[in-house]
């Protein structure tokens, strides 16, 4: 809410000079105090539960964390990891993004040769909240270049607490999007440093900030998109200048080379799909580049002429690439584009063609209340944002707008993306604000100078100091005038004096003299406009505290529930992966669904068969088929994986609802993508998922059904499962090829045991049945088990 | 208060003393040096007739150092196991008769007995019990369940005094396996007198060991067949022998009278055939089956599965793709006293992902060492090696040892490739070029 930045480029005296120390002390200790809320509002997960890691992929994060920081950089880097994916392995080194990894591993090292002693555990934990607190500096930065530094503060103290971002990034929350989001923001700001300034340097910097963000996570897609986008449109808006040139054709070469440097990324850096339109603007902007120094060259005349020339030259060539580009991309199998990204352009994409990417619920579209619980009041402050973004347009402001349009598209399309537009919204919420408060705060400021004084400081002369709003204003017009010199002189080579005054223009915000005076609001209108602006930053601190306390700081490991007789704690993941890690061999095959296989290997150490990287559909669509099957067939392909113990997770008894019967339609349908012996229709009773009374003969004996429900029964004597909110359709059923030998106390992880091939094989007769002397013939019930 | 500071060191001394005895008992447990299978049997009988009407072949069995222990099978003190350890090492059961046994002794307590490892000889006859053929049932063997049914051969029996009665079988037609029968061959036929049983064809674990012969059938002799019978032919096994899957055995005779000394020692002249011996093959018969049956012989060891890289002696806990690799393995046999150097040129590995990768027959020194080398396939993962041997009357080795294979490091590779020269000249002349034309622009005025 401070404003000093307003002023600060307009200084001119020593009273400005003071007022400007005094500016930049404040703001700094602004920008503290919200890096210390970003840090401090992220640590609810860790005073109401405990510092521990979350949900799935954070365990294999903090998994790989330990390995680096046991066995140093090499070794990561060439880790071909044998117990997850078994028997395939995966190679974690190269098939990693890095970046998270080396960041918390290098500040564990940097914390440890400081001889301050933190588990690697408690570094990873809290990498996140320090990260947005990172995050938060770089969105001032960001929006800094773009509307001031009052907007910059505004921006960063609500990316600070923005809810979409606290559920990404909460203490324990070790993901990649945790050190994603600060690359991406930085990398951002130094796009528009370099374009505002022109600088090399920057420019050489947005490189290597660009790294880090390929090195962090599979979203730098984004950048290398959204870069060129705006880019071109500047281009098209006949923006181009040498700046523009600067700002990306260093961040193209240097940024293509070092991102082919990530191992999992690869040649895929000039190969795919996603990273060819930077490619083709980095020839447009070539192009464009030599017709304006052909233009400074020539005559008006001569230029006409050439420009007919090259044009035409100029799109034969581009036709031929572009027809070149066609043929290659559409040769191959899915066009180039991997499944994730034609799910973004495509949003039924997914769930038509790929079950395994449809399966995820971060995948699929986020509802219109996601956007109010995530971003809240930012979605009614953006429009105005936009609108203070076009007064007037900027090579940054127009790149903010680009940047909240394109964010704003995607995150429709996955609600996993939401986090890619919180920042955008935050930017443009915080223009809004900061632009509203400013007309707000001068209006009152011209009103009071009304009031209170009749000297001619109020009409607009810069003697009298206390009505610092009209020397901004002069100062500003005067800067007004200057620019729009500039503007007015035709786009002929600009001197370096001209160019400098126009960065200065536009670096500043600019306003115009006439608008500026009808924007004077009476004193009532502005004092109630900032009340109810107070109000609404109320509501949403409210809210983002509430979301940060209740909503997301839920580790999904340790669950609770409150109830009339008190708070509940389940721990039952814990007790379970105790139990494996305490009474299973060391090398023993653990078979669960994949949403539990880092939490297995990291927590229990065990061999898992799949996991959260779904890298290999085949052996996912395995344990599905094995999961739908019955259960000899079950046995088959598991003991064929060497599978010693199933994990299954269960919660009819407690009402846990993401458990495993509830994903099992996902199971059949990855299961019988790939074996279509599998068919969906056979587990639905009228198209009706079901597991009471009603459920199909299949369903009812699966592999997944008969381990879920195994001696529920004996839990009530009714069986009744209370997710689904009625009776279980088989209620007393014996298991023939495996046997129980863990469940844990809220029956939430149920283990279960590949029973051993019979030692003997059994004659085909029946038990006879002592005092029948009669000679019967071929018993009747065959009770042949004989599977070898 | 000296005497406190010295209980701790008083138990300690009387535990250790406790375990070393402990110790010593267990290694007199063990019959032999290193011999598969201890000697102690409890022979059930349902009557102690028994133990001097089979005397022969009980007298064979003490002469190769077996401890038996006769008992009614009706004995209210039998028990297989006390304090959790099983008394004997193997059971012969002689009891056709019994309805039950006496004692903690009942059928699944005999089930369990095997299942834990241990061998048995089970025989019955025309009187055979529920008990009896239940037992024989859970070992995949199936009685006739016609009560008072005999195998009855009118080609293939032996010429008796009785004339008519054909329930006396010679049979000769053997199972050829020199580990079940061993290596002389029994030239007489072996008499049978008692009940058929079949077995399931599908079944991989039993195998006849004496098949009747394609005229025999299951009938009751005394009365006439008013139905077909409904056992027939060679289908009808006389003696099957069960190895299970951990290798205890199990040899089932319809015929008690097998064992008999009357049958030991009885000359017999196959009808049809005008040689006659001077005794029947029922004594080598016995003693062979006996001893393949108490792990005397065709009991195989693997030990010392070793591998390791070409031109190195430890072994590395993960390979590298394309590593030349040694594997090797020691097989030996037990013959009854000591264990010999197994000779064969069928043992084969597998280096297993789900599929066997590589399939190589392993060379022997005839020392008991199989060994051999491959490459390691283009392939990373966790691979195994395998050795299944399952050979007929052998124990079956099944060995696996898992292994890695990682692929490349990133520093393994190639640093230059040939074929990639081009590709440096063009990228080298480009920068200098470039170098050049700076230089060029940036002084040239």
């Amino acid at each position: 809410m401070a404003e000093p930045g307003s002023s600060t480029a307009a200084a001119g005296d020593g009273g400005g000079r003071l007022r400007n120390a005094f500016g930049g002390v404040l703001c700094a200790f602004t920008l503290l105090l919200i890096g210390v809320l970003a840090f401090s509002i992220r640590l609810f997960s860790v005073i109401k539960y405990e510092s521990v890691i979350h949900e799935f992929d954070p365990y294999f994060n903090f998994r790989v964390t330990q390995f680096l920081s046991k066995n140093g950089i090499y070794e990561f880097w060439n880790w071909f990891d044998d117990r997850t994916w078994y028997p395939l392995g995966r190679v974690i080194g190269g098939t990693v993004y890095p970046g998270l990894t080396l960041t918390a591993g290098t500040l564990w090292w940097l914390l440890n040769s400081l001889n301050i002693p933190l588990s690697v555990e408690t570094v990873c934990v809290f990498t996140a909240p320090i990260f947005s607190a990172n995050a938060s500096w770089a969105t001032y930065l960001l929006t800094k270049e773009a509307k001031g530094t009052g907007a910059g503060l505004m921006a960063a103290t609500i990316l600070a607490m923005v809810p979409s971002y606290i559920s990404r990034s909460v203490a324990g929350s070790y993901d990649n999007e945790a050190v994603a989001i600060f690359a991406l923001i930085f990398t951002f700001y130094l796009y528009v440093k370099t374009l505002n300034t022109g600088s090399l340097f920057y420019a050489t910097l947005n490189a290597l900030s660009y790294f880090y963000m390929v090195c962090s996570w599979g979203g730098y897609t984004f950048i290398i998109n959204l870069i060129p986008m705006h880019v071109l449109l500047c281009i098209v808006t006949g923006r181009y200048s040498s700046r523009l040139y600067i700002a990306f054709a260093p961040l193209v070469i240097l940024g293509t080379l070092l991102a082919a440097l990530v191992p999992v990324v690869g040649f895929n850096a000039v190969m795919t799909s996603e990273h060819f339109a930077s490619f083709l603007v980095f020839i447009i902007l070539h192009v464009v580049a030599l017709v304006y120094y052909i233009k400074g060259l020539l005559t008006p005349r001569l230029f006409k002429v050439a420009m007919t020339l090259v044009i035409s030259v100029g799109l034969a060539v581009c036709f031929a690439v572009v027809a070149i580009l066609i043929a290659l991309v559409a040769s191959s199998p899915t066009k180039g584009w991997s499944g994730r990204s034609l799910s973004l352009l495509d949003p039924t994409y997914a769930s038509k063609y790929i079950p395994i990417i449809a399966s995820v619920s971060e995948h699929q579209p986020p509802t219109w209340p996601s956007y109010f619980m995530d971003i809240n009041v930012l979605a009614f402050l953006i429009p105005a944002g936009i609108i203070s973004c076009f007064l007037p347009l900027s090579d940054a402001s127009s790149f903010m707008v680009l940047y909240l349009v394109t964010a704003a598209y995607f995150s429709g399309v996955m609600v996993r993306l939401m986090l890619v537009l919180a920042p955008a919204a935050c930017i443009l919420s915080g223009i809004a604000l900061s632009e509203a408060f400013n007309v707000l705060t001068r209006s009152i400021k011209c009103q009071l100078a009304k009031l209170f004084d009749d000297s001619p400081a109020a009409s607009g002369d810069s003697s009298a100091e206390s009505s610092s709003a009209s020397t901004a204003s002069t100062n500003s017009a005067k800067n007004e005038n200057r620019s729009e010199k500039t503007k007015t002189i035709p786009k002929e080579k600009p001197s370096k004096n001209r160019k400098k005054e126009r960065e200065v223009a536009e670096s500043v915000p600019v306003k115009h003299k006439k608008e500026k005076k009808l924007l004077v609001l009476p004193m009532e209108a502005s004092a109630m406009g900032i009340l109810l602006l107070i109000v609404l930053g109320g509501f949403y601190v409210v809210h983002c505290v509430w979301a940060a306390a209740e909503a997301y700081s839920a580790p999904s490991i340790v669950l609770t529930s409150r109830s009339h007789d008190g708070l509940h704690v389940f721990d039952d993941f814990r007790e379970a992966y105790a139990w494996l890690s305490h009474n299973t061999d060391v090398d023993d095959k653990v078979a669960s669904w994949w949403d539990y296989g880092y939490q297995t290997t990291a927590m229990a150490n065990r061999t898992v068969i799949v996991d959260n990287n779904t890298w290999n559909n085949t052996h996912i669509a395995t344990v599905g088929t094995a999961m739908s099957s019955p259960e000899k067939v079950a046995w088959e392909i598991f003991n064929s994986l060497d599978v010693k113990y199933v994990l299954v997770v269960f919660g009819g008894l407690v009402g846990y609802p993401s458990d495993d019967i509830n994903k099992f339609l996902w199971m059949v349908r990855i299961g019988g993508g790939v074996f279509p012996h599998i068919k969906e229709p056979d587990y639905l009773r009228d198209g009706n998922y079901r597991v009471d009374a009603q459920a199909t003969p299949t369903m009812l004996n699966c592999l997944m059904y008969k381990l879920c429900y195994y001696r529920f029964v004996e839990t009530d004597g009714k069986g009744f499962d209370r997710v689904r909110g009625y009776e279980i359709g088989k209620k007393h059923f014996k298991l023939t090829h495996f046997e129980e030998v863990f469940t844990t106390h809220h029956w939430m992880v149920r283990i279960y045991k590949l029973k051993p091939q019979k030692n003997r094989v059994r004659g085909k007769l029946k038990k006879l049945k002592s005092g029948s002397k009669t000679s019967s013939t071929i018993a009747a019930g065959r009770n042949k088990n004989p599977w070898q | 208060m000296a005497a406190p500071r010295h209980i701790p060191i008083l138990l300690l001394v009387i535990s250790s003393a406790i375990l070393l005895l402990l110790l010593g008992v267990a290694e007199a447990d063990e019959g032999g040096e290193g011999a598969p299978r201890g000697r102690r049997l409890l022979v059930l009988v349902d009557d102690l007739a028994v133990r001097s009407s089979h005397s022969a072949f009980f007298g064979s069995l003490q002469a190769r150092g077996f401890d038996l222990d006769f008992r009614l099978a009706d004995d209210p003190k039998l028990s297989l196991h006390r304090y959790g350890q099983y008394l004997y090492d193997g059971l012969v059961l002689f009891a056709p008769s019994t309805p039950r046994f006496g004692g903690s002794l009942d059928q699944n307590a005999v089930l369990e007995f095997i299942d834990a490892g241990h061998d048995m000889i089970l025989a019955a006859d025309s009187s055979a019990s529920d008990l009896i053929r239940g037992i024989a049932t859970e070992c995949g063997v199936d009685f006739d369940e016609d009560l008072e049914a005999m195998i009855i051969d009118h080609i293939n029996y032996a010429v008796t005094d009785a004339d008519g009665d054909h329930t006396l079988i010679a049979g000769d037609d053997l199972i050829q396996s020199d580990v079940i029968l061993g290596s002389k061959k029994i030239e007489a036929p072996v008499l049978f007198r008692g009940i058929g049983h079949v077995v399931n064809p599908s079944n991989s674990l039993v195998l006849k060991v004496l098949p009747a012969s394609p005229s025999a059938y299951s009938a009751n002799p005394t009365t006439k067949l008013a139905s077909p019978p409904s056992l027939t032919g060679s289908s009808i096994s006389l003696v099957s022998a069960m190895q299970a899957r951990n290798n205890a055995r199990v040899l089932v005779s319809g015929s008690l009278d097998l064992f008999s000394n009357r049958f030991l020692k009885s000359g017999v002249q196959k009808a049809g055939s005008k040689m006659r011996h001077e005794k029947a093959g029922n004594e080598q018969f016995v003693t062979e089956t006996s001893k393949w049956v108490f792990h005397e012989r065709g009991h195989l060891k693997a030990v010392n599965v070793k591998h390791n890289k070409v031109g190195e002696t430890n072994e590395p806990g993960m390979y590298r793709i394309n590593d030349d690799l040694e594997y090797s393995v020691e097989i030996y046999e037990w013959s009854g006293t000591s264990w010999k150097p197994y000779v064969a040129d069928d043992v084969q590995v597998q280096f297993y992902m789900m599929s066997p990768y590589v399939l190589k027959t392993l060379s022997t020194d005839k020392k008991g060492v199989f060994s051999t080398s491959f490459k390691v396939p283009d392939v990373y993962g966790v691979f195994q090696f395998k050795v299944e041997y399952q050979r007929l009357g052998y124990t079956g080795l099944s060995l696996s040892k898992q292994i890695p294979v990682r692929p490349y490091r990133h520093n393994e590779y190639e640093r230059f490739i040939t074929s990639a020269y081009p590709y440096y000249a063009a990228s080298f002349s480009t920068m200098g070029a470039f170098f050049i034309f700076s230089f060029v622009y940036l002084y040239h005025k």
